[in-house]
């Protein structure tokens, strides 16, 4: 077990390994979904996967934003960027993620004036700097990101900055995690809640997936003896007969959230009525737009985007992997056509995507690195 | 984008208290701290960032841990640190900021 000797407590993970082999029923196979590209992370650079039970597996669900987006809404920052006097700017994960027309990277090299930024407010005082200019910020990510987003926007109404817009694709995990319990291709025994989407939230959102869907979901540190902790904690309840809302981080996630952040949100954005996710489809009120009354910030207002689907790249399985359907070594064009440097799919070129993460810590089946680690 | 990075709170600015300098592994750079409204925050204090915003309070021993963490996913981490780093929240914001205030008082003139 060369991966456990990395833990901070080794002794400590061995001891929670043991328990939790302890809990499984015999005979029983056991399937937990985590929902948070920093868990996924986690679970790969550890190996955590390799020393649970065989009968224990631990799939990836729909928790990186940038895996999630259609093409489609690449090609529309794109349409926006291309006016000439647009200053796209964006967070970096978003740059060499393919649309149906290439990636922002291609397009700036082409011409386009797009930037990256660590945070809105940095593209807020582009705006700012450049009164002549119209400035968009490419909004993106889960509730974790929208707080941030929607207090830029405030300011920016404060400050009376009139050349600033945001190109809204947040989306909020609630629906995504309705939907892939409502999909018959795959059947869930518990989920390892996100982190630091649930710092926003809070625990409360998730109550109608322990108590209408009957399947228990702990919210998750990112330490690996958090997210072995968090599976112990889900095998209890199940070997109890339990089914509920349990924090593993509540030294960071308030049961109820950060009130401000929801308020910040709530003021200046709504639910749409239906949004497409890779590799789900469309899913009803799963994402955020601002309100009518922000409206003059919407660039999705201000600029006429083409909207145009964008149908996935046959090779690409990035759907199947974003449910959980199937491991990212599973895919054809995992590892050979689709690599970090030449990616095909959204869930190899973020970071946080499964397959980049499977890539980067050399996990091309779970059978070789069970031969690795068992050596 | 996802990553929550640990910093401390070296000084709050006295003109607008919902911005802050904080130390992060040695950066210093302003963000802003608006969201944590209904918490006390003071210089010393542990805070995890996400995009230029303070999301919530932590203890030192949360922020090591926070910080084992990043460290040990590498680029993903480093590429966050450099954006960070090369963020400008501070200057423009603040003046800003004073150019409307003034702005605003020669227009009541």
């Amino acid at each position: 077990m060369r991966f456990v000797d990395e833990f901070r407590d080794a002794d400590l993970a061995r001891a929670l390994a043991t328990q939790i082999a302890g809990l499984c029923e015999p005979g029983r196979k056991y399937k937990f979904m985590e929902v948070c590209g920093g868990h996924t992370h986690t679970i790969y650079k550890h190996g955590i996967e390799d020393y649970l039970p065989e009968a224990v597996s631990l799939v990836h669900g729909p928790g990186c934003p940038v895996c999630v987006l259609p093409m489609g809404r690449i090609d529309d920052a794109i349409a926006i960027a291309e006016h000439e006097d647009v200053i796209l700017t964006s967070f970096g994960d978003m740059m060499r993620v393919p649309g149906g027309r290439g990636s922002f990277f291609d397009s700036k090299a082409a011409g386009a004036d797009i930037r990256m930024v660590y945070s809105p407010l940095d593209a807020l005082k582009i705006a700012r700097q450049n009164p002549d200019k119209r400035v968009v910020f490419m909004a993106i990510g889960f509730e974790t990101t929208a707080p941030s987003t929607a207090m830029t926007v405030l300011r920016a109404k404060a400050e009376g900055i009139e050349n600033f817009s945001i190109f809204c694709n947040h989306v909020t995990i609630i629906p995504a995690i309705k939907a892939i319990l409502d999909s018959p291709d795959l059947r869930l025994d518990g989920f390892i809640g996100p982190g630091h989407v649930s710092t926003v939230i809070g625990c409360r959102p998730y109550h109608f997936i322990s108590h209408t869907h009957g399947k228990p979901l702990v919210c998750a540190g990112f330490e690996p003896l958090d997210v072995l902790q968090s599976v112990y904690m889900i095998l209890k309840q199940l070997s109890e007969g339990r089914s509920e809302v349990e924090n593993q981080y509540s030294r960071v996630v308030p049961w109820d959230g950060n009130v401000k952040a929801l308020q910040v949100i709530n003021e200046t954005m709504e639910l749409r009525p239906y949004f497409e996710w890779r590799g789900l489809g469309f899913i009803s009120q799963s994402a955020l737009k601002l309100r009518d009354s922000y409206a003059r910030y919407d660039a999705e207002v201000i600029f006429r985007v083409p909207g145009v689907r964008v149908a996935d790249p046959k090779a690409c399985q990035c759907g199947e992997v974003l449910k959980g359907v199937i491991k990212p070594y599973d895919c054809k064009v995992f590892g050979t056509a689709c690599t970090p440097e030449t990616p095909i799919g959204t869930c190899m070129v973020s970071s946080e995507g499964a397959c980049a993460a499977y890539y980067n810590f050399g996990r091309f089946t779970r059978k070789r690195v069970m031969e690795v680690t068992s050596a | 984008m996802c990553l929550g990075i640990p910093g401390t709170i070296v000084e709050i600015d006295v003109d607008r208290p919902d911005l802050a300098k904080v130390d992060v592994s040695g950066v210093r750079r302003m963000i802003n701290i608006g969201l944590l409204e209904n918490e006390i925050v003071e210089p010393g204090d542990w805070i995890l960032i996400h995009v230029g915003f303070a999301l919530s309070k932590i203890d030192e021993e949360e922020a090591a841990s926070a910080m084992a963490f990043l460290e040990g996913i590498g680029t993903a981490y480093e590429e966050e640190l450099a954006a960070l780093a090369s963020s400008e929240i501070e200057a423009g914001f603040i003046q800003a900021g004073r150019d409307i205030e003034s702005r605003w008082a020669a227009e009541e003139v």
